[in-house]
């Protein structure tokens, strides 16, 4: 059904290495920045997340850093599924979706059943993306057919909101396996693809995600169909999310630098961009303690 | 639910809006830091002759064309004092200094060339034409990594050479290529130092700059007088030089023609010669290669340094099924390369060294296409003034076509497919050259099996256009003779007596 496509992780790395030798400065950077800010998902998903904290999160995606109000609102706020019916009460009015993770997030360890009517309830919930998970330990057995069916089915379960698929890149061993499950859940019928839940480690990498979005780029090529990108986990800094989307630029093009197709989803990653704008935009930099933790 | 589509089309609406054109702005690499004089002499026996204008010729910045510095045109007697001041060091202080002496000024080079690889790596953008990105994370690290790994060799002769004992040749008369330039000084000027050899080297005509800034870093680690003597000058100097009665030795990189001719010159002479000449390198890629990393392979094997590389895989054997998917890719990937001003940190390709390079390259694909082939160009925009040629691929040769005979040394690669292994080992042997050759594959008993068949000095698998002083480096065939680099590249600098022992 898939193959398997040969993967020479050293070139893969140097290829990283290269990307990352890229300057970008003053009005690239600027641009890169808001593009940055304009995919992001903002993400919270710890077991202690309290309705002020969504709250707080939803506040922060809409009004990024007050003093400077031509900033850009976030792409999504990422939430538990529970939480996704406060979270839409309080965007309902702004341009920002809202993701949910489903199916047993994050190990995918329960029955389809469950992971269906996780995904069923947090779209009746007003949830627009699903992030879900792929069961792992039967990618990594060989089932790849029912990998491929749990991921069919969900789609279908999504109904119109779109669906991000994540691999958990960190656990699948391989970027050969990385490949694979790209393809995998492509054909499937993920909108996106998606690196890590952000709970295991190694979560997202360049070279992974290099993998990820050679895969998109020849899916595209065969089908013409765009299939979204989404790394997700360890993407903290400013420079990290503009080496990322270099890496984008030159592996799909332009296209591809738009929310619509490409997402990062990140906590902490905000307040870095924040920063680097005011200071492209002033010539210095602020306090950390100007921007608000979240 | 009507309500919720109305919603989700305004967000998709305002999404849309939002994407745009990005590129990369100008990122021009500092140039404050690295000064140089508008006129140099010689140095000759630790410091520089006068600047005479009626004896000398211009550097120009192959990026505008503008001239970068004057330098003098070595003269017969110029060259006859600085063989005489080789002569005398080697006769003199230098000979009798022990390997750990010597080892302890290979290491000053070393490291105040870490110390000074911005300076130097702007300078050679400046003077060459090649990217920044290059010099500064290529040229200069490999160059101060020679020194760092032929001084370690000084004091150690005895065990690279077990049951013989090494002694220096004498005079080294070392001419080197406009590619690589402070790189291949540093090829040279390493292991005859090491050796215990002293040295006249002469760059080539179009960049002189590094070498002659390497001249004043000679004087500031205080190497003796007359053990380094750079003249400067074109092909009259280099014949005067390898001309003179009183060198030990030539070691030589460039043309095929010139090493020829050089060759021809000698045969009379008792003489030890190293050539590194041109190339014709084949990069095989076989269908169950990953293909993607290898048209990255592609890129580092042909567009590297504007493709003036004489080991560069400026042939691509391709294996047929998959002949269409790689062009293909690779020529999204050229969509992405960056030709333009050598001192901007993002470009991927330079200047062409100079106008008569430029012309010679452009010769060649116009005799390309007259034979035949079909041109493909990237078609990114190039700078108005200076030398440039974009990356171009040539399809639809065979082996009998001149671009896939003859050495372009330019940005400009020929495709040709293969069914089989046998076929493709043949097509990549049937070259007068044997310099360097590349296999990609998955396989690993396909490499070994391949590589033993490859008539080449070198043979890079899942890569290309890597370099390691540890690596021996050379050519078969017309490609050259003797290796630099490695233990073997002591070999070109010692003669080797017996001894009872070690």
């Amino acid at each position: 059904m898939i193959d398997r496509i040969p993967i020479d992780a050293v070139g893969i790395q140097e290829r990283v290495a290269r990307i990352r030798t890229r300057s970008i400065k003053k009005d690239s950077k600027l641009q890169a920045l808001e593009l940055a800010l304009r995919m992001m998902d903002l993400t919270t998903l710890e077991g202690s997340d309290s309705e002020g904290k969504v709250r707080q999160l939803c506040n922060k995606a809409m009004h990024p850093y007050t003093e400077l109000p031509d900033i850009p609102s976030v792409a999504a706020v990422c939430v538990y599924p529970n939480r996704v019916a406060l979270a839409k009460s309080i965007l309902k009015d702004s341009s920002i979706s809202i993701a949910s993770v489903a199916t047993a997030f994050p190990s995918g360890m329960s029955s389809l059943q469950i992971k269906l009517d996780d995904v069923r309830y947090a779209v009746s919930e007003g949830a627009d993306e699903i992030d879900m998970v792929i069961s792992r330990g039967s990618f990594l057995s060989g089932q790849y057919a029912k990998v491929y069916d749990e991921i069919a089915q969900i789609k279908e379960a999504c109904e119109s909101a779109h669906l991000k698929v994540i691999l958990e890149t960190g656990e699948l061993g391989s970027l050969e396996n990385v490949r694979m499950a790209s393809d995998l859940a492509m054909k499937a019928g993920a909108d996106f693809i998606k690196t890590s839940t952000g709970k295991i480690a190694p979560a997202a990498t360049m070279p992974v995600v290099l993998v990820m979005l050679h895969a998109i780029r020849d899916y595209y090529y065969s089908t013409g169909v765009k299939i979204g990108m989404k790394p997700a986990g360890g993407i903290r800094s400013s420079k990290q999310a503009i080496q990322y989307l270099v890496m984008v630029k030159e592996t799909l093009g332009n296209d591809w630098l738009d929310p619509s197709l490409f997402r990062f989803g990140a906590s902490s990653l905000a307040n870095d961009v924040l920063m680097q704008w005011v200071k492209e935009k002033t010539g210095r930099y602020q306090s950390l303690n100007y921007f608000s933790n979240d | 639910m009507s309500e919720k589509k109305i919603s989700d089309q305004s967000k998709s609406e305002s999404r849309k809006s939002i994407s745009l054109d990005w590129s990369y702005a100008e990122a021009p690499e500092n140039t404050s830091h690295a000064t140089f004089n508008k006129s140099y002499g010689l140095f000759i026996n630790g410091s520089f002759t006068n600047y005479h204008e009626s004896q000398s010729f211009e550097s120009m910045n192959p990026a505008n064309g503008e001239t970068l510095y004057r330098c003098t045109e070595a003269s017969e007697s110029d060259v006859d004092s600085a063989v005489k001041a080789a002569r005398a060091a080697f006769e003199g202080e230098w000979g009798n200094y022990s390997g750990t002496q010597r080892s302890h000024y290979l290491y000053r080079i070393a490291r105040v060339l870490q110390e000074r690889a911005r300076e130097f790596a702007v300078l050679e953008s400046m003077d060459g034409g090649k990217p920044i990105r290059e010099s500064r994370d290529v040229d200069i690290p490999l160059a101060a990594a020679y020194f760092f790994y032929y001084a370690g060799w000084a004091d150690k002769l005895a065990y690279a050479f077990p049951g013989k004992r090494p002694k220096p040749l004498g005079v080294c008369a070392q001419i080197i290529p406009w590619n690589f330039p402070l790189l291949m000084l540093a090829w040279k000027i390493a292991p005859a130092l090491a050796c215990g050899n002293t040295v006249v080297l002469k760059p080539a005509e179009t960049t002189s700059l590094t070498a002659l800034k390497f001249c004043e870093l000679l004087q500031d680690i205080g190497l003796p007088n007359g053990v380094v003597n750079i003249i400067t000058g074109a092909g009259t100097t280099g014949e005067y030089l390898v001309q003179h009665p009183d060198i030990d030795k030539i070691a030589f990189t460039g043309s095929t023609g010139v090493g020829k001719s050089i060759q021809r010159s000698i045969a009379k002479r008792q003489i030890s010669v190293t050539f590194e000449l041109g190339g014709k390198g084949a990069f095989i890629l076989f269908d169950d290669a990953a293909l993607n990393e290898a048209v990255e392979g592609i890129v580092n094997a042909i567009f590297f340094n504007q493709g003036h590389v004489c080991c560069a895989g400026s042939r691509l054997l391709v294996q047929e099924g998959v002949a269409d998917t790689v062009i293909d890719l690779l020529k999204k990937r050229m969509e992405h390369l960056i030709v333009g001003d050598p001192l901007d940190k993002n470009t991927d390709i330079g200047a062409v060294n100079s106008k008569t390079q430029l012309d010679t390259i452009q010769r060649y694909v116009d005799t390309g296409i007259k034979e035949g082939a079909s041109c493909y160009e990237c078609s990114g925009p190039l700078p108005n003034k200076g030398f440039y040629f974009p990356p171009t691929l040539l399809t639809g040769v065979s082996q009998s076509s001149t671009v896939v005979q003859e050495e372009i040394f330019g940005p400009v690669l020929t495709i040709q497919t293969f069914r089989t292994t046998e076929e493709a080992i043949e097509k990549a042997n049937n070259t007068p050259y044997g310099l360097a050759n590349g296999i990609w594959t998955d396989k690993g008993s396909k490499i070994f099996h391949v590589g033993a068949k490859l008539k080449s000095g070198v043979v890079w698998s899942n890569t290309y256009n890597k370099f390691d002083p540890t690596s021996p480096f050379g050519g078969y065939k017309e490609s050259g003779k003797g290796r630099e680099g490695g233990i073997s590249g002591l070999h070109a600098y010692v003669k080797l007596e017996n001894s009872g022992g070690m």
